[in-house]
């Protein structure tokens, strides 16, 4: 079984996310092992990218504050290779031309030697996959796949070919917390599992544990982004502990 | 499963959110149904002539090319169009579609503001709700036609993100679509964007070089030895190719923004400057750091002010068909000014840039030799700007 579907097994998976170098990379360092501590069952890691076009505002600025204290790729990658004590699976969140620019094989390769398990890149549809994905399967590295409340009848396709888990955006729009989801992700589930058993993961809107507890009984985890980069943004260097507790709040609700 | 379609050479694909790949793919399938329904085509025709006012004219610019003392200067006056730029041709064929469609809302990106007014007007006309998105520098610059936007009737939403310019403005349109799809179609502006749109808006625009064929046939009995467009994403540009692309004695020449030079970080001339990237939905070149990171460009012109150019160019460019240079804001001024004066015309500062280009070869041609230069809009909406950028102190 691979890492990430492995990281599944510990109950209903939490994934956090957050953008490496916000406020800086040392910071990053203290949240992943606080995160990993507290039970985050993966985690996914945000390359900044000058222009993040599916982030709302609050992981816009996470990226624009990690761009301005001059966080690169290549910094990235060495910091990366801090974390090899580190056993929750780490999964990287970009855009398509992070990864295209530093060079798909190259990128792949450097995945491959730091530990990355699995990269997302939400401006690449399943139309477009082929270029990134077996580049990324021929180092063990698992290319994630999105699909969204308007795939309908896309979804027997992308879920066919999908590896690690897949993320299932709760609803239309950018990233950012949402007081309510209308999206009916139990039937997007199920008509996911018709076609795979990978698992499951919701993300999008997600910030509070009653949430993240009706997301638990629709899918296998649930992804959580923007209420953790608020904290970041507000406790900057001192926000470990906050979002340490945080972390524990939302696995807990979901259990 | 690979999808070649949308593919010019590299260039092109649908690199965007699994969020809108349906509305990409119905946008298609739609757009496949009505480019080739009579009735569709008769309806956009008769807006075309009854209301935007073509075709447009092909005039001989007689002292401009006596003044510059080399090839037989005309111009393609698509600043005579209604809403004073090329933008409404691709504008009505979208609106069109997007009714025929069901929708009822249009958003979309603007940088001078003249695709915005183009849209806002399409809008009115045709009973539909209309957001526009303008950098918010953009909106400084160009503060009339965000005034004409509003008087349209259109929302007018400035844009703080990033550079606050025109692609932050696309970012932004694109984020709004991902919100909101069923009733609302993007209108996008330029030959960019993922598939279908660069395929789309050249259709629309493909109307330029059809008509200066036919114009410059009857005026000269054969074709021009050079078609001249400024390009920013490439609508005019691509427009006033397209009919030439097959016929390789024309030179098809795009006059990119450089600034304040490519040699300098201000600067928007994106096959000079930059290299293949990914972004906004397509693969092009853009103007990036050695991470992909898109650069900040810069250039006078709002409209040409883009880190990217459309995959058609970036493909045209790749197999030396066209050629793309670059035309610095000082060299724009000087052919804002020099053509308002020697033709009475005052163009868009992009179209400047086209022109600037012209008054550099024109002398070193022969006299039998024609170009066609197209005047992609009307100067009026950079007066403001250009009188300050000459030490004059005046506000609209």
């Amino acid at each position: 079984m691979n890492k990430i579907q492995d990281a599944f097994r510990n109950g209903k998976a939490f994934i956090p996310f957050i953008t490496c170098g916000d406020p800086d990379l040392e910071t990053t360092g203290k949240l992943v092992r606080a995160m990993a501590e507290a039970g985050a069952d993966i985690i996914e890691l945000g390359i900044p990218f000058s222009d993040p076009t599916a982030e709302g505002p609050t992981i816009q600025g996470a990226n624009l504050r990690a761009l301005s204290g001059g966080v690169t790729t290549d910094k990235i990658f060495d910091f990366v290779r801090t974390l090899k004590d580190v056993t929750v699976p780490l999964v990287f969140m970009t855009y398509a031309n992070v990864v295209f620019s530093y060079g798909i094989k190259r990128f792949a390769a450097a995945c491959a030697e730091t530990g990355i398990a699995g990269l997302i890149l939400p401006d690449v549809p399943h139309e477009e996959k082929e270029e990134f994905a077996p580049v990324f399967r021929a180092k063990g590295i698992d290319f994630i796949s999105l699909i969204a409340p308007t795939s309908d009848q896309r979804i027997a396709e992308i879920a066919k070919d999908a590896e690690g888990f897949i993320y299932i955006v709760s609803s239309l729009g950018v990233t950012g917390v949402r007081s309510e989801i209308r999206t009916d992700l139990a039937a997007v589930t199920e008509q996911i599992r018709k076609y795979t058993d990978i698992p499951c993961a919701i993300g999008f809107g997600i910030s509070t544990p009653e949430q993240a507890a009706k997301m638990a009984k629709i899918a296998d985890g649930c992804i959580v982004g923007s209420a953790i980069v608020k904290q970041i943004a507000e406790h900057k260097t001192d926000s470990a502990e906050p979002v340490a507790a945080y972390v524990r709040s939302m696995k807990a609700a979901m259990q | 499963m690979t999808n070649p379609a949308g593919r010019f050479g590299v260039h092109g694909g649908q690199y965007i959110p699994e969020t809108l790949m349906n509305a990409v793919i119905e946008l298609e399938a739609a757009y496949n149904h009505y480019k080739n329904d009579p009735e569709f085509n008769a309806e956009l025709q008769t807006l075309f002539n009854e209301y935007a006012n073509r075709p447009s004219r092909l005039y001989f610019a007689q002292k401009l090319t006596e003044a510059l003392g080399g090839a037989k200067i005309y111009l393609k006056r698509e600043d005579l169009n209604h809403t004073g730029a090329h933008k409404i041709n691709n504008v009505l064929g979208q609106a069109l579609l997007a009714k025929k469609m069901g929708k009822t809302r249009l958003i979309a990106e603007t940088g001078a503001g003249q695709h915005g007014v183009a849209t806002a007007t399409a809008a009115a006309l045709m009973g539909m709700e209309c957001v526009v998105f303008m950098g918010e520098e953009d909106t400084k610059r160009q503060a009339l036609n965000v005034y004409r936007m509003r008087l349209l009737g259109a929302e007018v939403i400035p844009v703080t993100s990033g550079t606050a310019t025109l692609k932050d403005a696309v970012s932004e349109a694109m984020r709004e679509w991902t919100s909101r799809i069923d009733d609302t179609h993007y209108c996008l502006g330029s030959v960019m964007g993922p598939h279908p749109f660069p395929t789309i808006v050249r259709d629309f625009q493909a109307v330029i070089s059809k008509e200066i064929k036919q114009q410059i046939l009857e005026k000269e009995g054969r074709l021009p030895d050079a078609v001249m467009a400024c390009v920013g994403g490439g609508s005019n540009a691509i427009g006033t190719f397209y009919h030439f692309i097959e016929d390789s004695s024309v030179r098809l020449i795009g006059c990119e923004a450089a600034g304040r030079g490519i040699d300098t970080f201000e600067t928007a001339a994106t096959i000079n400057t930059g290299k293949l990237g990914i972004f906004h939905g397509m693969k092009s070149y853009f103007c990036q750091d050695e991470y992909g990171q898109i650069a900040p460009v810069y250039s006078i012109s709002a409209g040409l002010d883009y880190p990217g150019i459309g995959p058609e160019h970036a493909y045209l460019h790749d197999i030396g068909r066209a050629e793309y240079v670059a035309v610095t804001d000082e060299e724009a001024v000087n052919a804002f000014e020099y053509l308002s004066r020697t033709e009475g015309i005052i163009p868009a500062i992009e179209s400047a840039h086209a022109v600037a280009h012209a008054m550099k070869i024109a002398p070193q041609m022969g006299k039998d030799k024609i170009i066609v230069i197209t005047v992609s809009g009307r100067g009026d909406k950079d007066c403001a700007a250009i009188a300050r950028y000459r030490g004059e102190n005046i506000y609209e």
